[in-house]
């Protein structure tokens, strides 16, 4: 049996790896990011080129939800109208913990060139950001930048402790 | 001496107007000059009254009474063959003349013509509705009315299109700020999360070129993030912009700039 013996104290020897909790489940979270389809404007064409073939979010494991209830990252992309408020705020509601907020492009992290009554004058008024991502639009790889930034950003987290929901109030 | 005027309040007028301004007119011709709009306004005069009539832009102008709308409507679109409303709205004259213009654009596909048909209307009057004869004017009186405040009479579902149900004033009002009135500016904080929430949030930053860089609650410029709510006293700290620990991330290969491909073919 001598040429099936396993040296356990050589690399790949034994089939175990060892890790903390937290970092398995960031690692988890972090690399599946599922978001919700959110374009409200402009940005949002450039939303769903990052999600198309070029750009190809799929490789990050960013994969596009229509449902609140199964997505992770609300990527705000447009202009965010006062009328949409309330609704914006219901669906980052919806979403379950933990989530996490881009706000991509100037009218969603400050009203952008919409210096006006019908706008709102940042998306942080409503729900908390995590990302703010410059440029009207973005283009796509600052998205994918975006992203892996958000990603790091997870990946810093505290994973097992009773996670502190995150509230604007 | 020239007699000293105060011009203080120069700047505070909507638009400067220099003293010996003539507001530019597109040049206006006798409806006479056209003989399809004479034969189409002879119609209408026969049975309404037309306050005045000219031509602009080979568009005929006709100035009708209010009250006689629908009346002119129904009779170009069935005998005058002005078969489409293309756009019907109103215009803010409140501060010059104390009334609104409501304009209807008509075009005849088979004359291939186009009439503006208009009416004055006072601060609180209503108009008819004209979405009987045209399906069109539906959502352009909601608008109007969301707009400008102007009731609509036998409208089929009227309330605003644009704005929420609940918005309190019409923003297309020459007198409606842009950047929104007290009720505008906390709209969505009220609403959302009610008035004590005021406080907490506070006012909307209007000031474009607002800049704090000390501000870490909003923004980082990139390359110089920092945690949310970190105190930086002065100068912000430069961050590597990586998109990975230095020491690397668990299951995942380690991205080297160096062995990356940059591609400058744009064409690839
Ligand atoms: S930031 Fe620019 S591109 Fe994006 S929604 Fe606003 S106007 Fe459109």
């Amino acid at each position: 049996m001598a040429q099936h013996q396993v040296n356990y104290t050589q690399d790949g020897g034994l089939p175990v790896a060892l890790t903390t909790i937290d970092k398995v489940v960031n690692w988890g979270r972090s690399n599946s990011l599922w978001a919700l389809t959110y374009g409200l404007a402009c940005c949002g064409i450039e939303m769903m080129a990052s999600g198309a073939s070029r750009y190809d979010f799929d490789r990050f494991g960013t994969i596009f939800r229509a449902s609140p209830r199964q997505a992770d990252v609300l990527i705000i992309a447009g202009t965010l109208t006062k009328k949409h408020a309330e609704f914006i705020k219901r669906l980052y509601d919806q979403m379950t913990e933990p989530r996490w907020v881009i706000s991509m492009g100037s009218c969603a992290n400050t009203g952008g060139m919409f210096n006006t009554y019908a706008t709102v004058q940042g998306a942080d008024r409503i729900v908390p950001v995590d990302l703010y991502l410059p440029g009207c639009a973005p283009r796509p790889e600052t998205l994918q930048y975006g992203v892996m930034l958000l990603q790091k950003k997870i990946r810093s987290e505290k994973a097992i402790k009773a996670q502190k929901p995150k509230r604007l109030l | 001496m020239r007699r000293y005027v105060p011009k203080d309040d120069v700047q505070k007028k909507a638009y400067y107007t220099d003293r010996y301004w003539v507001a530019p007119q597109v040049p206006k011709a006798k409806v006479s000059s056209d003989s399809v709009f004479a034969e189409d306004l002879k119609a209408i005069e026969a049975k309404f009254k037309v306050l005045d009539a000219y031509i602009q832009v080979e568009q005929m102008v006709v100035y009708i009474q209010p009250e006689d709308n629908f009346g002119v409507l129904e009779l170009m679109k069935k005998e005058l063959e002005y078969t489409q409303l293309s756009e019907m709205s109103a215009v803010d004259f409140l501060s010059q003349r104390g009334e609104f213009d409501i304009f209807y654009q008509m075009l005849s596909m088979s004359k291939r013509k186009r009439i503006r048909v208009k009416c004055a209307i006072k601060k609180d009057e209503a108009i008819e509705s004209v979405e009987k004869l045209f399906r069109s004017a539906d959502w352009s009186e909601r608008e109007m009315y969301d707009m400008f405040g102007i009731k609509v009479n036998n409208h089929p579902f009227f309330k605003r299109i644009l704005m929420p149900d609940d918005w309190e004033g019409h923003p297309l009002l020459k007198t409606y700020p842009l950047h929104g009135d007290e009720f505008a500016a906390w709209y969505e904080v009220d609403k959302i999360f009610g008035k004590e929430a005021r406080d907490i949030i506070g006012p909307e930053i209007r000031d474009d070129a607002a800049v704090d860089r000390y501000d870490t609650k909003r923004f980082a410029r990139l390359g110089h993030e920092v945690p949310f709510g970190a105190e930086i006293p002065e100068g912000e700290p430069a961050v590597k912009t990586e998109y990975q620990e230095d020491d690397g991330v668990f299951l995942i290969e380690r991205f080297e700039k160096e062995s990356s491909t940059v591609i400058t073919d744009r064409d690839r």
